[in-house]
């Protein structure tokens, strides 16, 4: 039996050499090359994006990321509406997880306007948003195993993450867009019965996390195609401005719910958790454990949070809602990174800006294009799924 | 964070600075001296992580405020480093070599804005907008609902009431 | 019109220049034909056929797509129903806009409509294709997609549950057994229209006029 592994690109005499700048001069009129796109169509995972590659047999040796496709303007529309005009538009800026913008929405305009939160309400908010976040990443985990070929991940978790719908759906009357996080407080306290609904759904997901861990996880297919893939090195993470799950794969353990804690997760008993190799199966395998860690934190959630209590502050007449002139950030750790809004406000009653700061921003754009150079077009899915790019934060 | 603002004053000047909370300031900078705060800031004072880049448009001012939000990672703390330059002709030196994302920003500024950052790569291309030929979206002087109603054929017969007239008109008539 | 579509001399791999023309010979300009019905017996046949095996073009060009993923999956199950999703949309019959539209998707979305076969069936999803919805006033998204591509059925909401897009699609088989899926023929018929009007947004037009 041959030992020796076999590895795609070790024979180099094949291909161009480098220039001084260390980049190869692309001669498409030299049919070396092939311009191939992949995008913008996608199959409900990733966002409309398209990468313009430039490949080499089946080598990629050059990409663009195109955005574009979803903007919507949210920025500009947010300049002509009122403070409260704005509470219902900004948690369609992502689809897979609404709430994280309606928090920071909420929270930068309380900071500004000087408003403090009643106790249940944070509660309650918390409470939404590491729901969010769970169903999120069930979202996602069927993206990257359906990015490496097994569908079979997809079809479990796409119906786990409507059990927390449905969830939600009580909460908040919402499926995908919830509209809870009013700015003051929450629209509503928990329905009779939803802590023990909630713990069922928390079981049978736990159920089958472990069965994905067997499916997935320890799946020859998905090792050999994940484990080494896509590095980030630690000494990108401020270069590129990585957060998230990107940067704790890679042993640096950044958490804005540990860095900078909001709501009430200084109450909440969790460790951040820090991978080490910095590959595709690490970023995987953290997002499990975050996972993991989400539905813990709901429960130690339902354990400490009181019965009943205020649920929304006193706030102005919000049709002549002024708020103090000033800006602010206010930030939330999202399921990709560091989600934050920027608001400045002119003393009027509509904002003068806001400015919406997603993660994938750099994920997807600069680092992206750094990584996927060199590898197979075969990866470039698992690849791009992997840092959990979402395109409509990108442009809003 | 006040020794960290002293000490970027004994180099710099700084026209204005603003404690928002605890861990985030903003201070106000000459457009000159701009990128060199920030690579001090990034490299001496340990201001590693690019939060944002951004601009909003204070028109009634003629000028535009560039907000370059840089984070500490170790110390946990922000500083808001904020630019005005003029409207007409608007133009900013590049940053494109202390973050690899800049370049990012920076396409989309000259894009929504129409704020040139010369040097900068690919700062010409399109990035979000294709065959734009309006004036910068973002910038306040462009109607977006005027331009909507103009190009994308409005459906007769859509009654928008504004919530505000309509919340008053039903909850408080007489207000 | 870009660099790639213009007339050009290009060296083919044996050496030689060869004048190429990529808009007439990469693509077919010629326009769309309106095909008239077969014989009844024949026709109720076929309608019957394409109403009981409809294929989804697998391309979410808004918000509404995360909604697609739960009808793919057990939960809703739209296979039961002989929806089932495809990656081409040579294989495929429906197009399911599934929300707003900006100026850049309706670009693409318009190519794909078109390389579509006949007959083809187009559902609206989400209030912003009818009216703008909530984006009503922005300077990026459309306000009406019949101004672009002949609409089949509408379903509203924002977003609409799955259970609402599975009702739409009902409808739809409704509507191609009574013969009113005549889509791709409406759209043959008023041609210049829809050209017209999609040429008067997409500012930057370097595709051919029809090409499938």
């Amino acid at each position: 039996m041959n030992k020796k592994r076999f590895t795609i690109n070790e024979d180099r005499s094949l291909f161009p050499e480098k220039n001084a700048e260390g980049k190869i001069d692309i001669d498409l009129s030299s049919h070396k090359y092939l311009k191939l796109w992949q995008g913008p169509q996608h199959p409900g995972i990733t966002g409309n994006m398209s990468l313009e590659l430039t490949v080499l047999g089946d080598e990629v040796m050059d990409c663009e990321t195109h955005v574009g496709y979803l903007h919507r303007g949210f920025e500009k529309l947010m300049e002509r509406r009122k403070y409260i005009q704005c509470f219902p538009i900004v948690c369609r800026v992502a689809v897979p997880e609404p709430d994280f913008n309606e928090y920071c929405f909420a929270s930068a305009m309380e900071e500004l306007a000087g408003i403090e939160v009643p106790e249940m309400a944070q509660w309650l908010r918390t409470l939404v948003l590491e729901m969010s976040r769970l169903q999120s990443y069930l979202m996602w985990i069927g993206g990257q195993s359906g990015a490496f070929g097994s569908g079979i991940i997809g079809q479990w978790s796409i119906y786990l993450r409507d059990l927390v719908l449905d969830r939600f759906e009580e909460l908040t009357g919402g499926r995908v867009y919830h509209m809870y996080q009013l700015p003051g407080g929450v629209r509503g306290l928990l329905p009779d019965g939803f802590k023990q609904r909630m713990e069922e759904t928390l079981l049978t997901i736990e159920k089958f996390m472990d069965d994905i861990d067997k499916v997935m996880f320890n799946n020859a297919v998905f090792k050999k195609r994940s484990v080494g893939m896509g590095y980030i090195d630690p000494s990108w993470v401020n270069k590129f401005g990585i957060t998230g799950p990107n940067a704790r794969a890679a042993g640096i353990p950044l958490d804005v719910r540990k860095d900078y804690p909001y709501l009430k997760y200084p109450e909440l008993d969790f460790d951040v958790v820090v991978g080490k190799d910095s590959d595709i199966y690490t970023r995987a395998d953290i997002r499990r454990k975050d996972l993991l860690l989400s539905v813990d934190l709901i429960r130690q959630i339902f354990a400490k949070m009181p019965e009943k209590g205020d649920i929304k502050a006193k706030t102005p007449n919000v049709l002549h809602w002024k708020v103090p002139k000033g800006e602010t950030y206010s930030r939330a750790e999202c399921t990709r990174g560091e989600y934050g809004y920027y608001m400045v406000s002119d003393g009027t009653e509509y904002p003068r800006r806001i400015n919406v700061r997603g993660p994938s921003y750099t994920h997807a754009v600069a680092l992206l294009e750094k990584m996927i150079i060199n590898t197979n077009i075969a990866d470039v899915a698992g690849l791009m799924v992997s840092l959990h790019t979402y395109p409509p934060e990108i442009e809003r | 964070m006040k020794d960290i603002i002293d000490r970027i004053k004994t180099k710099y000047t700084i026209s204005e600075v603003v404690e928002q909370r605890k861990n985030l300031s903003f201070v106000t900078v000459s457009k000159e001296q701009a990128i060199s705060i920030i690579t001090f800031l990034r490299d001496i004072e340990g201001f590693k992580h690019l939060v944002l880049l951004t601009a909003a448009d204070w028109i009634e001012n003629d000028k535009f405020q560039l907000t370059y939000l840089l984070n500490n990672p170790t110390e946990k703390i922000d500083l808001g480093v904020r630019v005005f330059i003029s409207r007409e002709n608007a133009s900013m030196e590049s940053a494109h070599h202390l973050w690899e994302q800049v370049a990012t920003y920076q396409r989309e500024l000259k894009e929504m804005f129409g704020i040139d950052f010369p040097d900068s790569p690919g700062v010409d291309k399109p990035f979000i907008l294709e065959g734009w030929e309006d004036i910068p979206p973002y910038r306040r002087d462009f109607d977006t609902k005027q331009y909507s109603e103009d190009t994308y054929f409005p459906r007769p017969g859509r009654e928008s009431n504004d919530p505000a007239e309509y919340m008053k008109k039903k909850l408080y008539p007489n207000e | 019109m870009k660099e790639d579509f213009k007339k050009r001399t290009v060296i083919s791999p044996d050496g030689k220049p060869i004048e190429i023309d990529p808009v007439k010979d990469y693509f077919s300009d010629a326009k769309p034909k309106v095909y008239k019905p077969a014989h009844p017996v024949i026709e109720k046949f076929a309608n019957w056929a394409r109403a009981n095996s409809l294929w989804v073009l697998g391309f979410g060009t808004g918000c509404g797509a995360i909604e697609m993923r739960p009808l793919m999956t057990p939960r809703f199950d739209a296979y039961r129903y002989g929806i089932q999703w495809r990656p081409t949309p040579r294989q495929s019959s429906v197009f399911v806009i599934s929300g707003y539209l900006s100026v850049k998707t309706l670009k693409r979305v318009v190519r794909t409509y078109e390389q579509m076969q006949n007959p083809k069936f187009v559902i609206a999803l989400g209030s912003c294709t009818i009216n703008g919805g909530m984006y009503w006033d922005s300077y990026n998204t459309i306000n009406r997609l019949d101004h672009y591509l002949p609409v089949d059925v509408y379903v509203a909401g924002c977003m609409p549950r799955p259970e609402s897009l599975l009702t739409g699609f009902e409808e739809l088989k409704k509507i191609i057994k009574e013969g009113r899926g005549e889509g791709a023929n409406k759209y043959a018929e008023n041609f210049d229209w829809y050209k017209a009007n999609q040429k008067k947004i997409i500012k930057d037009w370097d595709m051919p006029d029809y090409n499938w």
